[in-house]
């Protein structure tokens, strides 16, 4: 018999590897996770990008990590502060804004706000709907089992629960695009444009984009899970990373950082560990990769081991990102061109129309970046000064888009986003760009190298409806399985996908749990 | 004048079917112009009467013209890795300058093609199939270090089958061409050009496969028949072929099975195993595609088997249903190839049976329809389960060949 020394490893010490560890100790696996880099969190992990300011590499607000596993994780009491908490979304231009919490909005016509109360409210009972889902295991389509048909039957129960009337509606809607959405129900740009940011954030869309009505309510239903809203940590979002690990750890996991993975080992056609770059064999009958599905199984697994037909649909997986990051260094507090300072420490959303978005996508198509990017962007130094010198400020903006392959090459690429991005910025917040004193943009390339996930994709792949549900990443591989026995996935890549939710990590974890070693 | 079409003349659309090396030959020798497609060539069905072609093959020589069999060339450090990756025989034990008959199978274990492998060297491999492949033999390429591409046009290849090939090729002038042993090839010089002979074939008997370079197609072929003038060489064309290959048992693609990947409705796919090919599957080696899928299907065992059956009568049974008895009302299989052989004087064919039906020896009945001058008739003819093949003269094996 052989024996090994962990029941569990898990590749990849990002949030859902670490959700994944914490469940599978808790139930008594012992558990070791191997983070290639020096740092934990993976998108969410902390960055000094200047010295003395701190950003994470890409995650900037929390707002789909569920009350419920903040606490049955046990973070607050590893750490975790809040900084802010329930923040409001701000939309600006120059000559105008318009604020959201919620249902309310500000700065609008009284019509419009109406509208967007109504829309709001239903569109949060659709979240809800899907909420349900997303925090489920998918079932199996064709399958036998009675776990896969007793899902797919409540799926379709809750669906009938919605009423006659919203069932029609969400089937309507949902294979929508969002702008059609927006512009159906809504007369201000600004707000219209809110909802198509929310759409389209860190996937490969435009709002015109067919399933973006999708990818709106599924950022919505992982919204659903926390009475809190937009939040920031103290420390920033890779906060809610060391805090997870800290967790972990206590649950009795063990974590190791700088040992990077060369290959998953294999032996008669089933998993027996893996092997590090060092060469250390390190002997597992189960291992969960949360690494991206393309490189689990291309590269740390290899195509000999699985069957063309997978391979196919691993290599059509979509995973190119075209999100950058940006962080600012800032001598001072920029001023927002007509609001009080205060206003500041919102989410901000720089995209006056859904078109001003559509136009900043279609760049990306031809291997360009956006010239006038849509950007939501935060301060996070307002609430938390920790992140800065005394005095100074960290601007931190997700920026789309910016082709995976640019033409231009990547330094001529970043160059050009940068100048756009501060250009766009200096439009609604004069000056700011005088008070920068370093700048680092992240292009998708560059993510894709910092957190080793292939495309640079925040998501792990694009949500879209046949990278969703039961089909995501793809079929063979949906439900955290994969066609060789002791290898399962815990990533974004997996449903419900991408965003700190924990979720992948979270039903990963109940999936293994169920199996047979 | 000018059309502002800068086509060949006449354009390509004007003449979808291509003409094979052969071509030209095959036109002056085909009697009745019975041209068929094959893989995008014209081809002949048939020549002078499908009788005299088949009696030509177990009695003298023929030609067929092979060349629209699609080949592909794989070469690269992991060539080898990869061809025992895509087929179900392991590839490590084939040896250069041996030829292997090979099936592959799609993830759920279900025949996608079958055909052979030619080993040249360490890492130059070639490929022949049924159907055109190049996209799942791309995507089987993806982690591998190897080269895939199409040479169907780039090589004339010519079937010589029948007891007296091997005096043919001697008599051509291919000095030790009786030393080539069965699933071997060599390369010879003939006249300055080169032939790639390997003993291979289709219809179960001594008989050869010739590989050339298309422009010394029409040269060989007029030497070949020089040579067998005075053993009754002749052309013959895809029926004749098609009965030989039936007593010799062998499974034609979309006659007996279908490719995974051109079936429609559920069940149509049929896995080795069902095939009778459970020979050609080497669960053992290292993964392949669709391994998982047929140690499943090992282990649940078959509902359904290719056989052969020996049917009483001699009326060839063609698409005929099998009934357990003869009363039944729900059939228990169906034939997927049938006739009269001449040669063993039995009626023969192949056929797909439902468990427990295709054991050996277990008896059926066939429901044979007869067209007899525009009248339809009913036979309910007995039929056993027999081993295959039906013909296997000791020639094919012999090395060297007997000198006729």
């Amino acid at each position: 018999m052989t024996t090994h020394a962990w029941d569990v490893i898990v590749i990849g010490a990002g949030h859902n590897g670490l959700v994944c560890a914490q469940h599978l100790a808790r139930a008594g696996q012992s558990v070791l996770v191997l983070e290639a880099g020096s740092a934990v969190g993976g998108f969410a992990a902390a960055r000094e990008f200047a010295p003395g300011f701190k950003a994470a590499v890409g995650a900037q607000l929390i707002h789909q990590f569920s009350d419920q596993s903040v606490r049955e994780l046990q973070l607050e009491r590893h750490g975790l502060r809040w900084a802010a908490r329930k923040l409001s979304t701000t939309v600006v231009t120059p000559e105008r804004s318009v604020r959201i919490l919620g249902g309310q909005v500000s700065g609008t016509s009284a019509n419009d706000a109406h509208a967007w109360a109504h829309l709001s409210a239903r569109l949060d009972r659709y979240a809800q709907f899907l909420n349900a889902v997303q925090s489920s295991c998918p079932p199996r389509l064709g399958s036998t089992d009675f776990q896969d048909r007793w899902s797919l039957l409540k799926m379709g129960l809750r669906l009938r629960l919605l009423g006659r009337r919203d069932m029609r509606e969400f089937l309507r809607i949902v294979g929508m695009n969002v702008y059609d959405l927006a512009t159906d129900e809504l007369a201000d740009p600004l707000l219209q444009a809110a909802l198509g940011m929310d759409a389209i954030l860190g996937s490969n869309f435009g709002p015109r984009a067919p399933g973006t009505v999708l990818t709106l309510l599924s950022r919505r239903a992982g919204e659903t899970t926390s009475a809190n809203g937009y939040s920031l940590p103290i420390g920033g979002p890779g906060a809610l990373a060391v805090a997870l690990a800290d967790a972990a750890q206590a649950a009795g996991v063990t974590l190791r950082t700088d040992a990077l993975v060369a290959r998953i080992a294999v032996e008669e056609d089933r998993v027996v560990g893996i092997d590090l770059a060092t060469g250390e064999r390190l002997c597992a009958p189960r291992v969960v990769s949360n690494v991206d599905p393309r490189q689990t199984f291309l590269s740390l697994l290899g195509t000999a081991h699985l069957d063309t037909g997978f391979v196919r649909r691993v290599d059509h997986f979509r995973q190119r990102g075209i999100t950058a990051k940006l962080h600012l260094a800032l001598d001072g507090l920029p001023t927002l061109q007509g609001l009080e300072p205060s206003r500041l420490g919102d989410r901000l959303l720089v995209a006056p129309s859904l078109d001003y978005i559509e136009r900043a996508f279609n760049a990306s198509k031809y291997g360009e970046v956006s010239s006038h990017p849509a950007l939501e962007v935060t301060v996070p130094t307002i609430h938390d000064p920790s992140l800065a010198p005394a005095g100074q400020h960290v601007l931190t903006a997700i920026v789309n888009y910016a082709a995976f392959d640019t033409k231009a090459g990547t330094s001529a690429a970043r160059a050009a986003l940068l100048q756009n991005t501060l250009a766009t910025l200096d439009a609604v917040a004069p000056g700011l760009s005088a008070r920068v004193l370093h700048s680092e943009l992240l292009l998708p390339s560059d993510l894709e190298r910092e957190c080793r996930v292939t495309g640079g994709h925040w998501h792990h792949g694009d949500l879209a409806f046949d990278q969703f549900l039961m089909v995501r990443p793809f079929p063979g591989a949906a439900q955290y399985d994969s066609p060789l026995q002791g290898l399962y996935l815990c990533g974004a890549g997996s449903h419900p996908g991408g965003g700190l939710t924990g979720l992948p990590g979270r039903l990963a974890a109940e999936r293994i749990l169920r199996s047979r070693p | 004048m000018s059309t502002g079409h800068d086509y060949p003349s006449p354009p390509h659309f004007r003449k979808p079917l291509l003409d094979t090396p052969f071509h030209e030959r095959a036109r002056a020798l085909s009697q009745n112009d019975n041209f068929v497609p094959w893989s995008g060539y014209t081809t002949v069905d048939v020549f002078t009467t499908v009788e005299q072609e088949y009696f030509a093959i177990r009695n003298a020589a023929t030609l067929y013209d092979l060349t629209p069999m699609i080949k592909y060339r794989v070469v690269g450090p992991d060539a080898e890795r990869y061809l025992n990756r895509l087929v179900t025989r392991d590839v490590r034990k084939l040896k250069i300058g041996r030829v292997s008959y090979v099936v592959w199978c799609n993830d759920s274990g279900h025949i996608l093609d079958d055909g052979t492998i030619f080993r040249f060297a360490d890492q130059d491999f070639r490929l022949c199939t049924a159907e055109r492949q190049l996209d799942w033999l791309l995507d089987s390429a993806i982690g591998f270090d190897v080269v895939v591409e199409e040479i169907t046009a780039q090589v004339a290849a010519l079937s010589l089958q029948g007891p007296t090939s091997c005096y043919v090729l001697k008599k051509f002038g291919l000095v030790g061409a009786e030393q080539i042993k069965p699933f071997e090839f060599r390369e010879f010089q003939s006249a300055g050009r080169t032939i790639m002979v390997s003993r291979t074939g289709f219809t179960g008997d001594l008989g050869y496969e010739l590989w050339m370079q298309p422009e010394h197609a029409i040269a060989i072929w007029d030497a070949l028949v020089e040579a067998g003038r005075t053993r009754g060489i002749r052309a013959i064309g895809s029926q004749a072929l098609n009965l030989a290959r039936i007593e010799a048992g062998f499974l034609m693609p979309n006659i007996d099975f279908l490719s995974a990947e051109h079936t429609i409705r559920m069940h149509r796919e049929r896995t080795p195993l069902e095939l009778g090919l459970d020979w050609l599957v080497d669960l053992g080696k290292p993964h392949f595609n669709g391994r998982r899928a047929l140690l499943r299907q090992k282990a649940e065992g078959l509902r359904r088997m290719l056989v052969g059956l020996d049917i009483e009568g001699n009326k060839p049974a063609h698409n005929a249903l099998l009934y357990a008895s003869p009363r039944d009302q729900r059939e228990c299989g169906f034939i997927t190839s049938a006739m009269w052989s001449p040669t063993c004087k039995r009626n023969i064919a192949l056929a797909i049976l439902d468990a427990p039906y295709f054991e050996m020896g277990r008896r059926v009945h066939a429901d044979i329809y007869l067209h007899r001058e525009l009248v339809w008739e009913r036979r309910m003819a007995a039929a056993t389960v027999v081993e295959r093949p039906f013909f296997a003269p000791d020639r094919r094996r012999l090395t060297p060949p007997a000198d006729r």
